[in-house]
């Protein structure tokens, strides 16, 4: 199948061949790679779902993307206009106050986002008490008690249905955040920290494995004795009196995570620099006056990497499931920070709206499926055996 | 049975690997037979087919990977392709049995000597009193001394030539008809393999079992064969007795095998030539330490006070059987790995130079080694494996300049500089031993340290690679240490042998006068299993 769909491409193929020499070697792996299916269709998922989070702003926002206001074309997405503009008093202008939308709707017009939250904007007229339900989960009787409590808000002339109310697609949760917003930005911040902290320990696990396999002798001992000690070191009480010290942000907490997880390639890494530094190609090297930096990066790494690139997917799925399991604990990103954790534990404390609970397990777990089978894909990919099959 | 109806015969064998539009045919429309008492040797070089053939006939091949789209087996009337599992047990290691070429591998590690024969007696007969004698009977038969003593030996324990002694105890265990010997002899020395070769004619003249012989080595098939087969790409080209074979090959291919034998003289000694590298007194010795405080109790003296002068256009050839220490002196005189003893290159001492001081003399001082498969990157094309030297070296050479060095370079080794883009995988055996020369010489080296450059070819290859290091080294004149086990490889390239056992020198001096007339025990030991493998009656040599 994979082999079917190069052949239809050529032109394609041969761009791709001029930008990245791929050596025969990864052609096969990518082949490979793309023949895991299920892999294969995690993996655009899972890039579709990460390039639409970084894009959160446009599609869950309190602001509108264009307005026009008098004729001038305005971007609130993108600048932040004083009230006075639209003859109000307030330092920021809150478009979704109804003063300001008819002040603007008079005189020109806006587009919003399909979501019309931001991750921390409070709902202004619930039609029930935080945490309140989604819209089509509301009984008529509620909705008219809604409209009944809210004298701002403008009924039609049959008294209101809930098709007038503003949708809520999954409901709020108990500071009055939309949920739907809270879960894009969550995404965001978890696939974020995740990527940077499996980048940042993946760098320095490699290096110091590198250094440990290809010099061995007192450096490795020593280092692996240190490592030993290190990762017995009991990481949850020592992140938990860390975060009660530090103000928790979400550089301080990838700092203090970093500390831990950057052990966990070492041992790979050394293993292969261990075998891999006796190899004759290496000797030969050795032989033409190489230095040892350069016979590192070019001749030993390569056959390091192969066990690196397998292990990311599943370093980054650990790193997101210690960050959401902090933030659960109510140790993680500071309060308000839209995070996946924290909408769990909202949802446990708040039994009575399961939509709490089963929209964060739902995405989190489709997060962590996705980077799961991305991770089986890759490894296929460099499956020695299957390279050469 | 009739008696002279044959023991095996194998008519129009062919072996597929993989299905469909990838299946690829391993042996091609093979036939041949085999009588009781008679010995054929299969012979061809790597990829010919002739394991895989020997394989199928006892159907080891992996399957369903592998297949048989033709053809039968008969023994002893019956066809194996079409028995049963069971059936095929019963045959395996009792009727038919087999020895590899690496004993290391095909012996559990786990094991003692006495487990492993009992094994296959007691597999084959029951569990019985009589097991241990038979184990001693069958290690006294194989040549091992004091076979009760050894019978607590783990594989690890034994020399290799011990090894496959045990292994060719396991398969005479039962007695078999039919014996078949997958290059037993490769991965042993020449002593050894003599050794063994006498032992297996033995054998089989005594229980008069038919042999099926397969090898790469035509001296080992004229010294043990009556018949041959010669294969090539999966078919058998010629067939029929060895003598006749060897006297009047019919087939092109045969002839060519035959001619294939490493040719031409060496230039001849001359002392009046400039000495580019002159090692005096080398030691390598590795420390043993034990007790708990790791102190040194005793050292294995790899290389024990070799001394070597290498003169520019000519060859100092390192001879010796495995463990003698050849490759560890060659690394040495590099400073490849830490030694004690003067070493001077041009009149200039380098054994105390830091491993920075040696870098800008590496240009001078090369290596190819033994593997071609090993010594080549396979993540870098032919042109990034040759022109990494000129970059380690800091060449004033742009780039558009160095790929013109490593074009110029493949064309001296022979190569097409147009493939310089392609991977080392693409390339045969030869071919990449060429692009390790190749990276050798992009440097324009003066003293290049040759590490078995040849055992790992086929024989027709070795021939080529040697005419090519000849030339090489005329044009250059180029100083060169051949360090190899295989002597007719040493005798068309060396001007100077230095033969070595143990870590130290057995005999020195000029290769043709050594050649002539070896003066030590052990020399001469060597030579006759090497040139006519044969083996020494004297005690010279280890088993």
């Amino acid at each position: 199948m994979g082999a079917v769909l190069v052949r239809a491409h050529p032109k394609q193929r041969r761009l791709h061949m001029s930008l990245f020499p791929l050596t025969p070697m990864n052609r096969r792996r990518l082949d490979n790679f793309r023949r895991n299916r299920r892999g294969y269709w995690a993996f655009w998922i899972f890039l579709v779902l990460f390039f639409a989070s970084m894009g959160s702003e446009f599609f869950a926002n309190d602001r509108p993307l264009i307005a026009s206001y008098k004729g001038e074309l305005l971007f609130p997405v993108f600048v932040d206009y004083p009230e006075d503009k639209f003859g109000g008093f307030e330092a920021h202008t809150d478009y979704r106050d109804p003063t300001v939308a008819d002040e603007i709707s008079a005189h020109g017009w806006m587009v919003w986002p399909p979501i019309r939250f931001a991750n921390s904007t409070t709902k202004l007229d619930p039609p029930t008490p935080f945490p309140s339900p989604p819209t089509w989960w509301l009984t008529p009787e509620q909705c008219k008690q809604a409209f009944a409590a809210h004298p701002t808000a403008k009924p039609h002339a049959d008294g209101g249905t809930c098709r007038d109310l503003e949708p809520e697609w999954l409901g709020t949760d108990a500071d009055g955040h939309d949920v739907v917003a809270r879960l894009f930005y969550g995404f965001r911040i978890s696939v974020l920290f995740g990527l940077i902290l499996a980048g940042i320990s993946s760098v320095v696990g490699v290096f110091a494995g590198a250094v440990q396999g290809y010099f061995g002798g007192w450096l490795d001992l020593v280092m692996q004795r240190f490592i030993e000690i290190w990762s017995s070191l009991p990481h949850l009480y020592i992140l938990i009196i860390l975060s009660a010290i530090l103000a928790p942000s979400f550089f301080v907490l990838l700092t203090i995570l970093l500390l831990f997880s950057w052990v966990s390639l070492v041992h790979v890494v050394r293993a292969e620099f261990l075998r891999a530094r006796n190899f004759e190609y290496v000797n030969a090297a050795r032989a033409l006056g190489l230095s040892n930096a350069k016979i590192i990066v070019k001749h030993v790494l390569p056959n390091a990497m192969v066990a690196t690139l397998t292990f990311l997917p599943f370093i980054v799925n650990s790193s997101i499931g210690t960050l959401t399991s902090l933030d659960f604990l109510g140790l993680g990103m500071p309060p308000g920070s839209p995070s996946l954790g924290e909408l769990l534990l909202q949802g446990t404390s708040n039994l009575s709206a399961p939509w709490l609970g089963l929209s964060a397990f739902a995405i989190v777990a489709l997060m962590l499926s996705l980077l799961i089978f991305i991770g089986e894909a890759v490894r296929d990919a460099f499956d020695p055996r299957k390279t050469f099959s | 049975m009739k008696a002279d109806a044959p023991l095996l015969d194998v008519r129009d064998l062919s072996v597929a690997f993989g299905s469909g539009e990838t299946a690829r045919t391993v042996v091609d429309h093979v036939s041949f037979s085999l009588r009781r008492g008679q010995t054929l040797a299969l012979v061809g070089e790597s990829g010919s087919g002739k394991s895989v053939t020997a394989q199928s006939i006892v159907r080891l091949l992996p399957y369903p990977a592998a297949s048989h789209p033709n053809g039968e087996i008969l023994f002893d009337g019956h066809d194996v392709l079409k028995m049963t599992e069971r059936e095929l047990r019963a045959i395996r290691g009792a009727r038919i049995t087999m020895v590899f070429q690496e004993p290391m591998t095909s012996l559990n590690p786990l094991h003692n000597i006495e487990k492993q024969i009992g094994e296959i007696i007691e597999l084959h007969e029951g569990r019985g009193k009589g097991t241990r004698k038979r184990v001693i009977a069958l290690l006294s038969e194989v040549g091992i001394p004091n076979p009760e003593s050894r019978l607590g030996a783990y594989p690890h324990q034994l020399s290799g030539g011990q090894r496959q002694r045990v292994m060719i105890a396991m398969a005479l265990a039962n007695r078999p008809d039919l014996f078949i010997a997958d290059e037993p002899t490769t991965a042993l020395d020449v002593t050894v393999q003599a050794q063994i070769l006498k032992l297996l004619k033995d054998l089989q003249a005594k229980y008069g079992m038919a042999m099926l012989f397969i090898t790469h080595d035509l001296g080992v098939v004229r010294k043990i064969a009556g018949d041959v087969a010669v294969m090539q790409q999966g078919r058998i080209v010629e067939a029929g007795r060895a003598s006749q074979v060897f006297a009047d090959p019919q087939h092109a291919y045969t002839r060519m095998l035959l001619a294939a034998e490493p040719k031409g003289e060496a230039p001849p000694s001359d002392v009046s030539a400039k000495t580019i590298l002159e090692a005096d007194d080398i030691r390598v010795w590795f420390p043993i330490r034990q007790g708990f405080l790791r102190r040194v109790v005793d050292h294995v003296k790899a290389v024990d006070g070799v001394s070597i002068k290498v003169r520019e256009g000519q060859t100092v050839g390192v001879v010796g059987e495995s463990g003698s220490g050849k490759t560890t002196l060659g690394l040495a005189i590099l400073r490849l790995i830490r030694s004690q003893g003067p070493i001077l290159y041009c009149g200039r001492a380098i054994d105390g130079l830091s491993v920075k001081q040696m870098r800008p003399l590496r240009r001078d001082m090369q290596i190819v080694f033994q593997d071609p498969f090993g010594s080549l990157s396979p993540r870098l094309s032919v042109a990034d494996i040759v022109e990494e030297g000129l970059l380690a070296q800091n060449s004033p050479l742009n780039a558009a300049q160095r790929r013109q060095a490593v074009a110029k370079a493949l064309i001296d080794t022979g190569l097409d500089p147009d493939t310089m883009d392609r991977y080392p995988h693409e390339f045969s055996g030869g071919q990449r031993q060429r692009i390790a020369i190749a990276r050798a010489m992009a440097l324009d080296p003066k003293f290049v340290v040759l590490d078995e450059p040849t055992s790992a070819l086929d024989m027709s290859v070795q021939a080529q690679i040697v005419d090519l290091l000849r030339s090489l080294q005329l044009k250059r004149s180029l100083a060169y240490l051949f360090i190899s086990h295989d002597l007719k490889v040493v005798r068309a390239l060396a001007s100077e042998i230095i033969v070595m056992r143990r870590g130290k020198v057995v005999e020195s001096g000029v290769a043709r006068d050594i050649f002539a007339a070896p003066r030590e025990d052990y020399t001469k030991a060597l030579f006759a299993a090497a040139f006519s493998i044969e083996t020494d009656a004297s005690g010279a040599v280890s088993q």
